[in-house]
């Protein structure tokens, strides 16, 4: 039985559909990774400040979302922000706005453990040389930083793609909710077809992420 | 009490706090078991690969590719939805402590595996020049330093763990989320439901953090040499 419910994936568009169900979580992760990275550039610099009143409130907005799983993230926007300021914010929406503020803390704390691994010595010999400070970061750390960012920034994307799965729990549809669909619609003539499906599903992740995983490890070799 | 009542339903939150706590009590034994399931799962499979055994190294590189380029919430529809097709059934407390330990065993796999490469070869064959065995050399000298190393990684996982179970709610398993969602869709009190949520998951996770952290501190004089 098992082996003929398999054909359920080949039945008129189902494939096609599971992958459209694919791309919407995979657009979200992209549009946040999109504004995750020059924001979260902007917050690794304001991290590094000496100034504790930017100290703590990086270090609280960081912590807090360090804590707070996702989900309740998620939750928190898109029941919560409804509830206290009247935003009716769709579904879509608020995944953006989480996954960004999630992505800005994440990508700050890569800029900013990139930025302090620049050795103290780069910033004064470029002073001696007669570099401004706006000529030293363009010319001189820049260029470092970015070599030990790209391939976390990448990684980061993965994470970011594995988990926009979760916007399902506020009820877009996605593709784990086409598969759902799928298989509640052919309840009867492809009784197993839930093993399929996920299954599938399962594999359709893997083989987003995994190359974008090889991509990261490779710059990471390269680059070291 | 009288500045909180203006803004929250705090009867309400009084009456619902014991939800929360059993809630807790869910969360908290799927991660007990999940983390420790991981553990065990991800030291075998770093000495798999330290000690570079053939074919079961094969089969742990692609568990843990596997298991770290695709979601928990996809691995725990394929275990709670999909298995039961070919008569694996399995309640939702099962599938969740199995579904975290698949994901976690490789997070805690690579965690022990930078702590074993750091640990210079030459401390091994030092090792067994003095006379240790192979065993001994290992339990004496390189674990102890390797197990410092990645204490921090280690501690990073169980937080990681932790927040992980919330998508546990996502096979009907009544955990944190699970009651928060409920309370929003029973009763409306949106505020006071994901003002509990984030007091409860706080509780659960600032300690541990905090301690990871001062263990952190702790260990720093661990590395040989620097």
């Amino acid at each position: 039985m098992q082996d003929l419910d398999i054909s359920i994936l080949f039945k008129g568009i189902n494939f096609l559909r599971l992958l459209g169900g694919l791309w919407v979580t995979v657009r979200i992760s992209l549009i946040a990774v999109g504004l995750s990275i020059p924001l979260g550039i902007l917050f690794g610099m304001f991290m590094t400040l000496k100034n504790p009143i930017a100290k703590g409130i990086s270090r609280i907005y960081l912590d807090f979302v360090r804590i707070m799983p996702q989900l309740v993230l998620l939750f928190l926007v898109y029941f919560g922000l409804t509830r206290a300021f009247g935003w009716n914010l769709s579904n879509e929406a608020s995944a953006i706005l989480v996954f960004t503020f999630w992505g800005t803390a994440e990508m700050g704390d890569l800029v900013r453990g990139a930025l302090i691994s620049i050795p103290r010595h780069q910033y004064d010999s470029a002073a001696a040389l007669g570099f401004t400070k706006m000529q030293t970061f363009y010319y001189i750390i820049v260029p470092q930083t970015f070599r030990r960012l790209l391939p976390l920034a990448i990684n980061l994307t993965t994470r970011m793609i594995k988990t926009t799965s979760l916007v399902v729990l506020i009820g877009m549809v996605e593709v784990l909710k086409v598969g759902q669909q799928i298989i509640d619609a052919n309840r009867f003539d492809y009784p197993n077809a839930a093993l399929w499906i996920y299954g599938v599903v399962f594999l359709l992740y893997f083989f987003v992420c995994w190359p974008i995983s090889l991509i990261a490890r490779k710059l990471e070799e390269r680059w070291r | 009490m009288e500045f909180l009542a203006q803004w929250l339903d705090v009867d309400f939150m009084a009456r619902f706090a014991p939800m929360y706590v059993k809630a807790a009590g869910v969360t908290i034994t799927i991660a007990f078991w999940g983390i420790l399931f991981s553990l065990i799962v991800g030291f075998l499979c770093a000495t798999v690969q330290y000690y570079r055994i053939p074919i079961l190294k094969q089969m742990v590189s692609v568990y843990i590719e596997l298991s770290r380029n695709t979601p928990l919430l996809v691995q725990l529809f394929f275990l709670y939805f999909g298995l039961p097709k070919v008569g694996i059934v399995w309640s939702a407390e099962v599938c969740a402590i199995v579904g975290l330990t698949f994901l976690g065993g490789s997070y805690m796999a690579e965690a022990f595996r930078s702590g074993l490469e750091s640990v210079e070869k030459i401390q091994m064959e030092s090792a067994i020049s003095l006379g240790f065995s192979p065993w001994q050399a290992m339990r004496e000298i390189i674990f102890p330093q390797a197990l410092a190393v990645s204490i921090p990684a280690l501690c990073a996982n169980v937080i990681f763990l932790i927040k992980e179970t919330s998508v546990v709610s996502g096979i009907a398993l009544a955990d944190l989320m699970y009651v928060a969602k409920d309370l929003i869709g029973i009763y409306y009190q949106t505020d006071e439901a994901l003002l509990m949520l984030v007091l409860a998951y706080l509780v659960l996770l600032l300690p541990i953090s905090i301690l990871a952290t001062l263990l952190e501190r702790r260990l720093r004089y661990a590395g040989f040499g620097h």
